[in-house]
């Protein structure tokens, strides 16, 4: 007697109490909490908030944790929530020149006003394991900076004043983007896509994907001659314009990381030689994503600023179709969904087709066989 | 913490069929929209579900969208209401919709699937919901949109039977044997979803609207009650639906499409019916296959071995 | 806006319970539209201000919200309409059929259909929706209809279109794809004619 499979209820409520079981692991350890990893973690928690779109750091530490650290799938718990969220309006745009920066760098002057400002990097750290930090050793409190709070002069402003960078968006007022800004989580796409909506989609894309495609860039595929500008972490004011009240109220603080990067551009017919913009901006503390994120930037903008387009990295359909990592995720683990019904399709039309060849074979062998015989 | 009890809390809260009003009315013209406009895929906003994408979310943001506290839902995954995937998002609608569930065909006013479509005929008043990966049925000839969008509009669809036709030249037969292109009302050439060819016939002219949900590419279609709906073929060469060489093991039912099912390691395997509702209804009626409960006690071993040849 | 702007005409008459309400009054127009020419229900009970009808009411209620432009024929451009449009489901109101989403009329103050968006040979779906309201669904001129959603052919005789309807019809059904849906609406009933509905004149059948 044949039994069809059934009872997938109680198989997946059973697959849901081990896995809670084996997000807790040893119970003799104390359970992690959402204020530690805030804390602890971040860097984590940041790339959650910027990768779902949602500023949200208790929740995006709530999403590390239920994710047992995996990173796509906390932004995917962390996007389901935003989108039961209701929308009362969008904020004024973010005064990053406004910025409380605790790290500002620029590889394009050695030094200018408010100087270079290391800030808490990676960089030039040597990458050795620190026994001290897994023993739990006191930590000194970080040195206060020198003029502290003041803001600091954005690098692409210095060029700007001579016009040698091209003003924010491209310096032709055809292209400003209209107001407000589109929303690709509330619209559908189109393409080809303003550049308004590709730089939410490089916002809220795989920092991964967006890495290795600003690196074929610089390895020739669609080169664009990049400068690091100005990379500048801090937080910044949000504010939204209220109608009834005839004036913008701040709503509150959120740290974010920029980057502008200044790109060779020899001009063309209707422009003049001039450096070129590629813009980075995300949630929370990332530089490698602000750089990956200006430097793909710069490149989808190869059409609009006359240039062949030639690499993967400056395919506006390809690269914005591709760096969603949760519809990405979604899509090729579906293949381990149940298929048997179109591999049945195809079992059917393969044995069909090799039975023909069979057949055919068979019938050039009978023929051989008769001539060989003559 | 207990994601269970976690999540039901949380989903009190959420909105009737989870989905916000303003998300439901943009879902809700989009599909106004294709039904006036039969075939044609639908670009809508769409959102994040709280399950994966590929794993059904526009079907679901279709259901969600149409479904009403009258309305009796089922869900079938491979023509099967019990497999893991259909099992789930019957259970999201129960909770988010408080929705009464069946596993009868006809019982049902709204059928949610994935690959398959029923046996037996859609009645008027039936909603058949397709969960649909990848709608655009020109996208693995033309991977852009830009480019299949103008061929929409402009009605050239000369790519998809060169392609068709290639086929034919290097294997003596069309080679698409699953999401099999049709076109809908002498218009539109549409992209069925996966479902076997076998299943194509019943759309065209089905008295219940079918209504496709592609959540990841953000597009919604349909196929209005009694619409011609013809999978593309040639004069030489015309379109033709798999055959199974035996009756269903369980129910002896004929002309259905079948699962194959591997019963060991010697090749021995049996062939049962894929719409699970279907195949139950038939030996609730007395129907017997060769492999059904009452024969197993004393055939079972002759008919496996029968089986494995 | 202020609120002063809202008196109670603007805040009543609207859905009494608006999620199922809105489901239902788009299961029927759903249902409409899938099978042209059959008359459903809409949930009554609605209360717009005159000259704004309770069918129409529903199917705005049910539809229009902040993302769709919505049009409105002379005679429903009136404050107490604009005031409950406004309240109970913001969509924002254009003087330019062509750039409506939806537009609202009588049968009797219907706009050109040529004055209201076909949509692009691309996007055929961004095309303006019409809502008529008309005096009966029977007892006008006897239409024919065919296309889908029909099983053969079928016969419509709603009363108060105008006369150049169904040569207007005819030239909005050239543009298919593109092209702009109609629906029908009486009382609380109402019917559609999605683009993809072909109408001829049934003295004009019998001759031919």
């Amino acid at each position: 007697m044949y039994v069809a499979v059934k009872g997938g209820e109680a198989a997946i409520a059973n697959a849901h109490k081990m896995l809670a079981d084996r997000r807790r692991g040893d119970r003799s350890l104390p359970a992690i909490t959402v204020e530690q990893l805030v804390e602890q973690l971040g860097l984590a928690v940041d790339r959650v908030m910027a990768e779902a779109s949602l500023y949200a750091p208790a929740l995006a530490a709530l999403a590390v944790k239920q994710a047992r650290g995996d990173m796509i799938e906390a932004i995917f718990l962390l996007r389901a929530y935003r989108t039961t969220l209701p929308r009362f309006g969008a904020s004024r745009p973010l005064e990053t020149g406004e910025m409380v920066a605790e790290r500002r760098v620029s590889a394009t002057y050695k030094d200018l006003p408010g100087g270079q400002v290391l800030g808490p990097t990676f960089d030039y750290t040597h990458r050795l394991l620190d026994p001290e930090l897994a023993a739990d050793a006191p930590v000194d409190p970080a040195p206060a900076r020198e003029h502290e709070g003041e803001p600091l002069t954005r690098v692409s402003d210095i060029l700007a004043h001579e016009d040698l960078i091209e003003r924010a968006f491209t310096g032709d007022p055809d292209q400003m983007p209209e107001e407000p800004s589109g929303d690709l989580t509330r619209e559908p796409m189109e393409f080809p896509m303003p550049r308004d909506l590709r730089l939410q989609a490089l916002a809220r894309g795989d920092e991964g994907f967006l890495l290795a495609l600003g690196y074929s860039t610089q390895r020739g595929y669609g080169r664009t001659h990049p400068f690091a500008g100005e990379i500048r972490i801090g937080e910044v004011e949000v504010e939204m314009d209220v109608p009834e009240l005839g004036f913008a109220v701040a709503l509150g603080r959120i740290r974010v990381t920029e980057c502008q990067m200044v790109n060779q551009f020899a001009g063309s017919a209707k422009l003049a030689p001039q450096f070129t913009r590629g813009y980075g901006l995300v949630f929370g503390q990332s530089e490698r994503k602000a750089m990956a994120m200006a430097l793909v930037d710069r490149s989808l903008r190869a059409g609009e600023l006359g240039e062949d387009r030639v690499a993967p990295a400056q395919d506006e359909e390809f690269v914005i179709s591709h760096a969603d990592n949760v519809q990405a995720t979604g899509f090729v683990e579906h293949l381990k969904l149940p298929h048997y019904v179109d591999f049945q399709a195809e079992l059917d039309l393969v044995r069909r087709l090799r039975a023909e060849f069979e057949a055919a074979r068979a019938g050039k062998d009978d023929a051989t066989a008769r001539e060989a015989a003559e | 913490m207990s994601a269970s009890t976690g999540m039901s809390q949380d989903l009190a809260s959420y909105n009737f069929a989870y989905l916000d009003e303003q998300t439901k009315r943009m879902i809700r013209r989009a599909i106004l929209k294709a039904i006036a406009i039969p075939g044609y895929q639908v670009p809508f906003a769409s959102r994040e579900m709280p399950m994966p994408y590929g794993w059904g979310t526009g079907g679901v943001q279709v259901t969600a969208s149409i479904i009403g506290p009258d309305d009796t839902l089922k869900v079938i995954d491979q023509g099967a209401d019990d497999t893991t995937n259909a099992v789930s998002i019957r259970a999201f609608f129960q909770k988010v919709a408080n929705v009464a569930v069946t596993t009868r065909t006809r019982d049902a006013s709204i059928i949610q699937t994935r690959h398959r479509i029923p046996e037996e005929k859609l009645t008027e008043g039936q909603v058949l919901v397709y969960q649909v990966p990848i709608p655009e049925p020109l996208r693995f000839l033309e991977p852009r949109e830009t480019e299949t969008r103008k061929m929409h509009a402009l009605e050239e669809y000369g790519l998809m039977h060169v392609k068709l036709y290639e086929d034919i030249a290097r294997h003596g037969h069309i080679a698409t044997t699953y999401a099999y292109p049709v076109l809908v009302a002498g218009r539109y050439v549409m992209d069925p979803s996966p479902t076997p060819k076998f299943d194509n016939p019943k759309m065209d002219m089905s008295e219940a609207l079918q209504l496709f949900g592609a959540g990841r590419e953000k597009r919604i279609y349909a196929i209005p009650p009694h619409t011609k709906v013809v999978s593309l073929d040639f004069e030489d060469h015309p379109f033709e639906i798999q055959h199974f060489d035996e009756p269903c093991a369980l129910c002896a039912a004929e002309g259905v499409y079948l699962d194959e099912v591997i019963l060991d390691d010697r090749g021995g395997r049996m062939f049962v019916c894929s719409d699970t509702d279907h195949c139950e209804e038939r030996r609730a009626a007395g129907h017997r296959g060769r492999l059904s409960a009452e024969e197993a006690y004393t055939g079972r071993e002759d008919a496996i071995r029968e089986t494995a040849r | 806006m202020t609120m002063a702007q809202f008196d109670t005409q603007a805040v009543s008459g609207g859905f009494t319970d608006p999620v199922f309400e809105a489901q239902a009054a788009f299961r029927a127009l759903m249902d409409a539209s899938a099978r042209p020419g059959t008359i459903h229900d809409l949930p009554a009970g609605l209360a717009p201000p005159a000259p704004l009808g309770a069918g129409s009411g529903a199917v705005m209620l049910a539809l229009c919200d902040p993302d769709t432009p919505v049009w409105l024929a002379e005679a429903l451009r009136g404050e107490a309409v604009s005031a409950w449009i406004a309240f109970q489901c913001g969509a924002p109101i254009v003087g330019d059929g062509a750039s409506a989403a939806f537009a609202f009329a009588a049968a009797n103050d219907m706009p050109a259909l040529s004055a209201l968006s076909a949509g692009t040979q691309e996007y055929p779906d961004r095309a303006t929706t019409l809502v008529v309201e008309v005096e009966a669904f029977e007892g006008g001129e006897e239409i024919m209809i065919e296309g889908p959603g029909i099983l053969g052919r079928s016969r419509i005789a709603p009363m108060g279109l105008p006369h150049s309807f169904l040569n207007e019809r005819a030239g909005n059904r050239a543009l298919f794809p593109r092209g702009v849906d109609v629906v029908l609406v009486c009382g609380s009933r109402v019917m559609a004619l999605p683009r993809s509905t072909v109408l001829s004149r049934k003295s004009e059948q019998e001759a031919n």
